[in-house]
């Protein structure tokens, strides 16, 4: 039943995604795969997408997957499976267990779970780089696709001048938009 | 239910909030600020901070938790729950009518190339999102003058790595837990264990 899937899946993604929507990324991209969902490239599309449109990153990613696999109940339902866990955790933690976060355990917990969490998402967005620059399926066995090394280098300078010139980074549409131009013009 | 004024007004406000931030996560935190603790000083400031500190110690995304911790404070579980529904919906309704235009996007060639140079773009966000992250971290172990957590950072740094490279079929959220688990064990006691934990992954 793909409903209730898709419920279940997202409540799972929203449970454990520690560090907001960067977090969540890896989760919800070995989540999607599994069922496949989506297809390798096309999730990253998504994640473009979502980084496009307003609002939480993580809540536009399920509401995605949810209408492409289920229409409108599946749309509903793996937003409100992403949101719930949240939702209750701080109702209980504001509510009712206002001590719960400062308890020792709790904190230990934390202490281990949240640079590993950094740890991960490095890791995924350089993965997801240096996968690009591979040609072919399985990294270990392939060339290095020249064009993703080109749009990488002209990007990584574009991002640098625009930090000169205007003191600060550019921001992911504006990075997502440039991207989407260099790769039209060399692939 | 409280008075109708505050309800309209958290759920104006969150949704709001929810159309007009892109980029997700802090962005919105900033937003967030700028309209219950500067315009409608429905929380202060300090409180701001400790929904940050709570948003981040919890899971899911970090504007919902401060959503939802604003609505509480302000008007018990409706209000949360009209807070939480008004930062989602905006979210919800684009992306609804986004992707029943995108299902054959892909297939359009010239789209299919703006797509690899995408790619690179979203692996960039999220490296720099990541980094961002680690650097917050550095500044707070320089304080604390513990070493640990680069530990843990490295350690999933590497499983995730491997776990890409090799394709294997071993999910994140193991990852998760088992840091989690590692954690509890290392920094339970509040001391120093130094010869415990992350030497394993």
């Amino acid at each position: 039943m793909i409903y209730l899937e898709l419920f279940l899946a997202f409540l799972k993604i929203g449970s454990v995604a520690f560090g907001g929507a960067y977090g969540a990324i890896p989760l919800i991209q070995e989540v999607v795969l599994s069922h496949s969902w989506v297809d390798p490239e096309t999730f990253i599309y998504f994640i473009a997408v979502s980084e496009t449109t307003p609002g939480p990153i993580m809540v536009n990613l399920a509401t995605y997957v949810g209408h492409q696999q289920g229409g409108f109940l599946g749309a509903v339902l793996a937003t409100v499976g992403v949101v719930l866990p949240s939702f209750i955790i701080i109702l209980l933690v504001t509510a009712v267990f206002r001590g719960f976060l400062k308890n020792k355990n709790i904190q230990a917990i934390l202490k281990g779970l949240k640079p590993a969490i950094i740890g991960i998402i490095i890791a995924t967005g350089a993965f997801i780089i240096f996968d690009n620059m591979m040609s072919g399926a399985l990294v270990l066995h392939s060339a290095i696709d020249w064009h993703g090394a080109i749009i990488l280098g002209i990007l990584t300078l574009a991002i640098v001048l625009h930090r000169k010139i205007f003191k600060k980074s550019p921001s992911p549409i504006l990075l997502i938009v440039i991207s989407a131009c260099l790769g039209m013009a060399f692939c | 239910m409280k008075n109708k004024n505050i309800m309209l007004s958290l759920l104006l406000t969150f949704m709001k909030v929810g159309f007009f931030t892109f980029g997700g996560g802090y962005a919105m935190i900033a937003l967030i600020d700028s309209e219950c603790v500067e315009k409608k000083k429905w929380i202060t400031s300090d409180e701001m901070m400790d929904v940050t500190a709570v948003a981040e110690s919890t899971p899911g995304p970090i504007a919902i938790n401060a959503a939802t911790y604003v609505g509480y404070k302000q008007a018990g579980f409706w209000g949360s729950l009209i807070a939480t529904f008004g930062i989602v919906f905006p979210a919800f309704l684009i992306m609804y009518i986004v992707s029943m235009f995108l299902g054959h996007f892909m297939e359009i060639p010239l789209i299919a190339s703006a797509f690899k140079g995408i790619k690179v773009a979203v692996g960039i966000l999220i490296l720099s999102a990541g980094i961002k992250m680690l650097k917050r971290m550095w500044k707070k172990m320089k304080k604390q003058g513990k070493k640990l957590p680069l530990v843990f950072a490295v350690c999933g740094f590497a499983a995730m790595l491997i776990i890409d490279i090799f394709a294997l079929e071993f999910s994140p959220f193991y990852l998760i837990l088992i840091a989690g688990a590692l954690g509890f064990l290392s920094f339970r006691k509040g001391g120093v264990p130094k010869n415990q934990g992350g030497d394993t992954q």
